[in-house]
C-alpha cells in the first residue's frame, strides 16, 4: 500500500490531480494523545479519529463517542438462532418426519435444550464479528492515512490523530495550529487522487 | 499478597518486563516471524511432520480397511477414538479459559498466553474433530448428522446427545476461530506495517482487514470481543459437559452418573492448561519470549493446574462413593474392577499423574522451576489420556453377563493414529508460531504501565538486563510495584 503510493507520487508529475483529504498529528505518549483528542473535541470537529495500538481507557470519553451499537445486532442474532434451532427441531422431529425415540413424545422440549443453545452461540457469535465489520466498515484497504509514510507506526508504539478534510469546520491552518498546541511531535497533511 | 486484595494483587503488578517499552514488545513478538526460523524449529517441524505423515498413512489404511484394523471389538466398541476425541477436545477448553473467562475476570494477566492458547484451542479441537469423523465407520455419509436432507428423507435425531455433540463442538470450532482471528487483526496490521517484501505485505495486509486503529473501531472492536468473551465462557462449559452426556446419558455402569459434566470440565481446564504449559515452554525458549512470558505467569498457570487437578481428584473420589452409597451391585463392581481388575494399572496411573503429580506446586521453589513443571505438564497430559480410556474401556469391557467379558487391546494402527494426531497437533502449532504473532500484541502493550494515560511514565529508564533473568524481574517487579503505590494517589477519579 505504502510504497504504491510512493511510486505514485514520484511519478506526481503526471496529471493527477490530488486534494487534501486529511491532517494527521503524531504523539508519543497515550496522555498527548487524550488531551489533544479532548482538545478536538471541544472544538467541535465531528470528522475526525484517533488511531493507536490499541484502545486507550478514557479515549471514547475523550473523543466524545456514543456507547457501541454492537450489542443490539447481537441480541437479535441470538434470538434468531433460539428461535431458528427450536422451529427447525420442532418441525423436523415433530411435523415432517415424527421420530418416536425411546418412547418420547417427538417434539419433546427438554431434549432440544444443548442444540437451541449451541445455536444461539453460534448466530451470536457471527453477529458479534461480521456486526463489528460492519460497523467498522471493515475490511477497507485504501484509506487516506495509509498514504503517509509514518503512519505505520500506529501500529508499534506510536499515537496519531487525523481530522478529515470533509469534516464542515476542516481548514489546514487551524487544524494545525490546533494539534500543535495540543503537543503533537508531528504534523502532515495528506493528500489523495481526486 | 494481603488478605483483604486477593484478586487486584496478581492483576495490578507489572505484567510485562518493566523496563520494556512499546516497540520492544512488537520487536520481541514480530521478529518471530521475520527472522529466519531458529534451528529448533525446523527440527521440531520435521519431527512433528513426519507424524503427521504417519496419521494421513493410518487414516488411509482404515478407509481402506474399515474400523477392523482399530482394536474396537465386542464388548469395547469405544475405545481409543473416542478416549482421543475426548482428550483432544479436553485439552482445547484451556484456551477458551484463558482467552474468555480470565478476561471477564479482568485477569490481565491473561495477555502473555492468550494468543497462543486460542491457537492451541483451534488445533486441538481440529485433532478432536478428526476423531467421531473417522470412527463413524462410512465417513462418506457424515453429513447424515447434518440438518440437511438426505436420501432416506430422514431428519437427524436431535433426541441423541451424539448429535449435541455435532453441533456443540463444530460450534466450538467456529465461534473459537472467529474470536482467534479478531484478536490476531491489529497484530496483522503490526506485521502488514512492518513487512518488507510485497508478498508479506499483501498476505497480512489482505488479513488484516486494512485496520487502522481508529479509536472509532476499537470501541466497536472491544465490544465485540465483551460479548465473545461472555459467550465463549458458557459454550467452554457446555462443549465439555455436551461430551459428557455421550456418555451421562446411557445406561452403562460407570457412565450413568450426574457428576460427569462438572467433572468433565475441571478435567478438561486441568489437562488443557498443562497443554498450554508444555507448548509455551517449548516455544518460550526457542524463541526467547522470557521478556513477555514471565515466571510469574507461569506460576499462575501452576496454580490454576493445583486447583484443578484436585477438583478431579475430589471427583474420582466422589465416584467411587456414590458408586457405593447407590447400592447398585453392577456400579460397585464397575468401580471395584477399575481400580482392582485387569486394567489396575491404568487407573493407579491416572491416580498417580492428576492427583500425586501436581502435589508438588504447593511448593514455591517447586512451582518456579521450568524443568520440573515441562515434566509435570507432561505426566498430567498422560494422566488425563488414561483418565479418559479408564472411563470409557474399563465400564465397557465386562459387560452384564460373563460370557461378554472381553480386554481391549490397540493395534498398531491405533497407536499410529494417535501418535499422528499429536503430530498433526505439533504441525499447525510450529506453523502458527512461525508466521503469526503467537502473543497478543496490542493486548500486552494496552496492560502495560505506560498505556495509562494517567501514569506518569518514568519507567522507561531502568532496562533489565538479559541475562539473570528471573530474579532481576522479580527485583524489578518489587520495585515498580512500591512506584504503583505512590502513583496510586495521584490518580484522577476517571482513571479506571
Amino acid at each position: 500500500m505504502a510504497t504504491h503510493v510512493e511510486t505514485a507520487r514520484e511519478v506526481g508529475s503526471a496529471p493527477v490531480k490530488r486534494r487534501t483529504a486529511l491532517v494527521l498529528a503524531e504523539f508519543t505518549t497515550t496522555a498527548a494523545v487524550v488531551h489533544a483528542a479532548e482538545k478536538v473535541r471541544d472544538a467541535g470537529y465531528t470528522k475526525w479519529d484517533t488511531h493507536t495500538p490499541f484502545p486507550i481507557h478514557g479515549m471514547d470519553r475523550a473523543m466524545g463517542l456514543k456507547d457501541s451499537k454492537l450489542g443490539w445486532i447481537v441480541i437479535a442474532c441470538a434470538l434468531t438462532g433460539l428461535t431458528g434451532a427450536f422451529t427447525m427441531m420442532y418441525w423436523m422431529n415433530g411435523v415432517d418426519y415424527r421420530l418416536v425415540i425411546g418412547g418420547k413424545p417427538p417434539e419433546t422440549i427438554p431434549s432440544m435444550v444443548p442444540v437451541m443453545f449451541e445455536l444461539t452461540i453460534l448466530l451470536s457469535a457471527f453477529g458479534a464479528v461480521l456486526g463489528m465489520f460492519g460497523l467498522n466498515k471493515l475490511p477497507r484497504h485504501n484509506h487516506p492515512v495509509f498514504e503517509s509514510d509514518r503512519f505505520r507506526s500506529f501500529s508499534d508504539d506510536k499515537f496519531f490523530l487525523s481530522i478529515e478534510a470533509e469534516d464542515p469546520k476542516f481548514n489546514v491552518s487551524k487544524c494545525k495550529a490546533l494539534l500543535e498546541s495540543a503537543h503533537a511531535s508531528f504534523i502532515e497533511v495528506i493528500e489523495e487522487e481526486e | 499478597m494481603a488478605y483483604f486484595e486477593p484478586i487486584r494483587d496478581i492483576g495490578e503488578a507489572p505484567l510485562v518486563r518493566p523496563g520494556s517499552t512499546f516497540h520492544d514488545v512488537t520487536e520481541d513478538i514480530s521478529r518471530v516471524s521475520e527472522n529466519r526460523a531458529p534451528r529448533g524449529w525446523w527440527i521440531a517441524f520435521l519431527l512433528a511432520s513426519s507424524f503427521a505423515g504417519i496419521f494421513v498413512l493410518c487414516v488411509g489404511y482404515l478407509f481402506y480397511r474399515g474400523i477392523g484394523v482399530w482394536g474396537n471389538s465386542s464388548p469395547v466398541y469405544w475405545a481409543w477414538d473416542i478416549t482421543n476425541f475426548v482428550w483432544w477436545v479436553g485439552i482445547g477448553h484451556a484456551g477458551t479459559l484463558i482467552s474468555a473467562v480470565l478476561f471477564i475476570f479482568r485477569q490481565k494477566w491473561r495477555t502473555a498466553i492468550n494468543r497462543f492458547s486460542e491457537a492451541m484451542t483451534l488445533f486441538a479441537v481440529i485433532c478432536a474433530l478428526i476423531y467421531p469423523s473417522i470412527h463413524v465407520g462410512r465417513p462418506w455419509l457424515l453429513y447424515w448428522v447434518f440438518p440437511i436432507p438426505n436420501q432416506m428423507s430422514i431428519w437427524p435425531n436431535f433426541k441423541s446427545p451424539l448429535l449435541w455433540d455435532v453441533f456443540a463442538v463444530s460450534t466450538y470450532f467456529t465461534v473459537s476461530l472467529l474470536f482467534w482471528f479478531v484478536g490476531l487483526i491489529p497484530d496483522l496490521a503490526t506485521l502488514r506495517d512492518r513487512a518488507v517484501g510485497s508478498v508479506r505485505r499483501r498476505v497480512y495486509g489482505a488479513l488484516a482487514l486494512g485496520w487502522r486503529g481508529s479509536n472509532r473501531h476499537w470501541q466497536n472492536y472491544e465490544r465485540a470481543y465483551l460479548i465473545l468473551a461472555a459467550i465463549s465462557t458458557p459454550l467452554v462449559l457446555s462443549v465439555h459437559s455436551v461430551v459428557s452426556f455421550d456418555f451421562a446419558t446411557s445406561v452403562i455402569p460407570g457412565w450413568h452418573t450426574t457428576i460427569f459434566p462438572p467433572y468433565f470440565v475441571a478435567g478438561a481446564v486441568f489437562s488443557g492448561f498443562a497443554m498450554v504449559m508444555t507448548v509455551l515452554l517449548i516455544a518460550r525458549t526457542v524463541f526467547k519470549l522470557q521478556r513477555v512470558v514471565l515466571m510469574r505467569h507461569l506460576e499462575l498457570m501452576n496454580k490454576i493446574m493445583l486447583t484443578t487437578g484436585m477438583l478431579v481428584g475430589y471427583a474420582y473420589a466422589m465416584e467411587f462413593f456414590i458408586a457405593w452409597y447407590s447400592g447398585d451391585q453392577f456400579e460397585r463392581y464397575v468401580f471395584l474392577n477399575r481400580a482392582f481388575g485387569p486394567y489396575a494399572w491404568a487407573y493407579w496411573t491416572m491416580i498417580t499423574c492428576n492427583v500425586l503429580s501436581p502435589q508438588v506446586f504447593w511448593f514455591k521453589k517447586l512451582r518456579t522451576n521450568i524443568p520440573l513443571m515441562f515434566v509435570i505438564s507432561i505426566i498430567i497430559n498422560i494422566g488425563m489420556w488414561f483418565e479418559r480410556f479408564v472411563i470409557i474401556v474399563t465400564s465397557l469391557h465386562r459387560d452384564f453377563i460373563p460370557s461378554s467379558w472381553g480386554m481391549f487391546t490397540p493395534t498398531i494402527i491405533d497407536v499410529g493414529t494417535f501418535a499422528g494426531t499429536i503430530g498433526v497437533f505439533f504441525t499447525l502449532f510450529l506453523l502458527f508460531m512461525r508466521w503469526l504473532p503467537m502473543v497478543a500484541m496490542s493486548e500486552v502493550k494496552g496492560v502495560m504501565a505506560q498505556a495509562d494515560p494517567h501514569h506518569a511514565h518514568e519507567a522507561g529508564a531502568a532496562h533489565v538486563p538479559e541475562s539473570d533473568e528471573e530474579a532481576a524481574a522479580d527485583r524489578a517487579i518489587a520495585r515498580a510495584d512500591e512506584e504503583d503505590e505512590e502513583d496510586d494517589g495521584g490518580l484522577a477519579p476517571e482513571g479506571a
